[in-house]
């Protein structure tokens, strides 16, 4: 299928196609496929107009500057115009957004790679950074002797959070993918290059929130015979939780919104199918965000807008089941 | 009959000297008031006796402390079994902030105290019942234990002492943050389970300590100034610091 109209002038054709998203050709086989009996009749059919179209119907496309300085020549303003005139020119909500990969055409371009490999990300840096901190944090206000060596922990810890992502981006780089191995542009390197960030933060928010826990309870689980595992595990932990996930929160959400170390471990990188696993290659919002304002085609100005939308989305969902189970867990315990 | 004996005890908080080769005896399902002072070393003492003063890292005891002809100051010590012997209730009631009913059960599960699920029932409501806070709680044991009134809260921090049986029970000023009503409910307790334990209090009150106590020690300066029957150390003291503490000319 090359032709829109067989009784046209090839360039003519040319031009009409270039109207239309490249997936006319699989928009026109769904259709067959659906209705066999189509062939060879004449029959409406409903494609997706170009980034450029869709750009003149936005009223975005200036159409006063010269012919050969525009992407939408005369005539192919003149048949948008009839077309728009018979109403056979829809704007619909779009759905593919949300369900497809990225692409280099704006017209088809969406964020369910970088939407999946966010949400990979994530439950990756959760996994590694979230039992470590809370140990770690365990470890060192509960169990841990005081003297110069944890003392040189502690600055460290401090110095951990204040490191710029960048370097962490690097660490990955250098670490993860040139020692280890691990498969480039995947949420599995860029979720532990993340934890590596979250880690700090979330030992810092633990601690503090262990500490809060008043002595006295403390000293009346000791007195009833409680060791001091049992003192930490059955009161302590679970009376500094709340503290510990809203830590936590504040890791992810900042963690949700790094860019840089994940342009370096190489997730910045044009990603054209949906990871099923943290071990496909894929973008993340952030970094889709960047690649997108890059691109020089208005329409992923666009494109641009709705991710920044979706990740702001994230950010709030997030937080609020955070904030659900941080209730839930204070209820408890009030 | 003795229960605990302690000879020339001296603690030391970092290089701090806080008791001074402090011998005390105390008798076996009695009560024993020690009074002083501020900061004479009541607590710190009372804190040997449970080994709670192991919490603080430069805290340091020296001598001997016997219960039972068993050495309480040394490192074999098994500090778990002695703390389920030797119970503790603090100046300011500390309830876990759990049910009642977990606040009271959490010493015989760690224990392995009860069996089953009706004996732990038993345990709690005996232990409540005791503590003579049954009749206000036993419609609302699922209820959080830190929403109790002050004084109820102090009964159910008492609840929770006994409810693994010790032998002794410590009480560091348990009355000093109720109301009267509320402190003669706790010294009615105090009488009834001298019966069965051996009780060590320390405490502000001199009416308190003469109501309550058989014996009765006065610390100043981290000594033990004078030790013996409440009776003679309120209406005859030998030594004449004490004549003046109880008195209220100093203190
Ligand atoms: N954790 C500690 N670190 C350092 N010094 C301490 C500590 N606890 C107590 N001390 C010191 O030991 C001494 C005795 O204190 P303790 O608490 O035993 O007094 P007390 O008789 O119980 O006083 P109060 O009647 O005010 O409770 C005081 O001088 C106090 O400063
Ligand atoms: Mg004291």
């Amino acid at each position: 299928m090359t032709s829109l109209d067989p009784g046209l002038p090839e360039e003519e054709d040319r031009q009409l196609i270039q109207m239309v998203s490249y997936k006319y050709e699989a928009e026109v086989k769904d259709l067959l496929l659906k209705n066999p009996d189509y062939l060879g009749k004449i029959v409406p059919i409903k494609l997706t107009a170009s980034d450029d179209v869709d750009q003149v119907h936005k009223g975005n496309y200036p159409r006063d500057i010269p012919e050969e300085n525009r992407r939408v020549n005369d005539y192919q303003l003149q048949i948008y115009d009839m077309l728009n005139e018979r109403g056979d020119i829809l704007s619909e909500f779009n759905i593919s957004f949300f369900t497809s990969p990225d692409s280099r055409e704006a017209e088809l371009a969406g964020i369910a790679s970088s939407f999946m490999g966010t949400v990979f990300s994530i439950l990756v840096c959760l996994a590694f950074s979230f039992p470590v901190a809370v140990l770690a944090a365990i470890y060192l206000e509960e169990f841990a002797p005081k003297n110069k060596f944890t003392d040189f922990i502690e600055v460290n810890i401090n110095n951990l959070a204040a490191v710029p992502s960048i370097v962490f981006g690097l660490l990955g780089l250098g670490v993860l993918l040139a020692v280890f191995n691990l498969p480039r542009s995947t949420p599995l390197v860029g979720g532990i290059t993340l934890s590596l960030m979250t880690l700090p933060t979330i030992i810092i928010a633990a601690r503090a929130s262990l500490k809060a826990v008043p002595p006295s309870i403390r000293e009346a689980a000791l007195a009833i015979g409680a060791s001091n595992m049992q003192t930490t595990m059955h009161h302590t932990v679970p009376l500094s939780m709340p503290g510990t996930l809203s830590g936590t929160i504040i890791g992810l959400a900042q963690a949700l919104g790094e860019t840089a170390p994940l342009i370096l471990i190489g997730m910045v990188a044009f990603v054209n199918t949906i990871p099923g696993t943290p071990v496909d290659p894929a973008a993340s919002l952030p970094v889709q965000i960047y690649i997108w304002s890059e691109s020089a085609e208005r329409g992923f100005v666009e494109k641009v807008s709705a991710c920044i939308m979706v990740l702001l989305a994230f950010l709030i969902l997030m937080n609020l089941a955070a904030q659900i189970v941080r209730h839930k867990f204070e209820k408890k315990w009030s | 009959m003795s229960k605990i004996k302690a000879e020339n005890v001296n603690v030391y908080y970092g290089s701090k000297q806080a008791l001074f080769d402090v011998s005390i005896d105390i008798a076996e399902k009695e009560v024993t008031a020690l009074i002083g002072p501020s900061g004479c070393g009541k607590s710190t003492f009372l804190r040997c006796l449970n080994r709670m003063n192991d919490v603080i890292e430069i805290c340091r005891v020296e001598g001997s402390i016997k219960m039972d002809n068993l050495e309480l100051n040394s490192r074999k010590l098994d500090v778990v079994r002695l703390r389920e012997n030797v119970g503790m209730v603090f100046q300011k009631p500390n309830p876990f902030p759990k049910t009642i009913y977990e606040n009271v059960a959490y010493g015989p599960t760690i224990h392995g105290i009860a069996q089953s699920k009706e004996e732990m029932d038993q345990i709690v409501e005996t232990s409540l019942k005791k503590a003579a806070l049954w009749n206000e709680v036993k419609d609302r044991l699922d209820e959080i234990g830190t929403g109790l009134s002050g004084g109820q809260q102090q009964r159910l921090c008492i609840a929770r002492a006994i409810s693994v049986s010790p032998e002794v029970i410590l009480m560091d000023e348990p009355c000093s943050a109720l109301d009267p009503i509320a402190t003669a409910q706790i010294e009615e307790l105090i009488d009834d389970l001298k019966k069965e334990v051996t009780i060590v209090i320390v405490t502000h009150s001199m009416s308190q300590a003469a109501r309550v106590s058989q014996k009765t020690g006065f610390f100043h300066l981290g000594k033990l100034i004078e030790f013996g029957p409440t009776d003679k150390i309120f209406k005859n003291p030998d030594n004449q610091q004490t004549q003046d503490y109880i008195t209220g000319r100093f203190g």
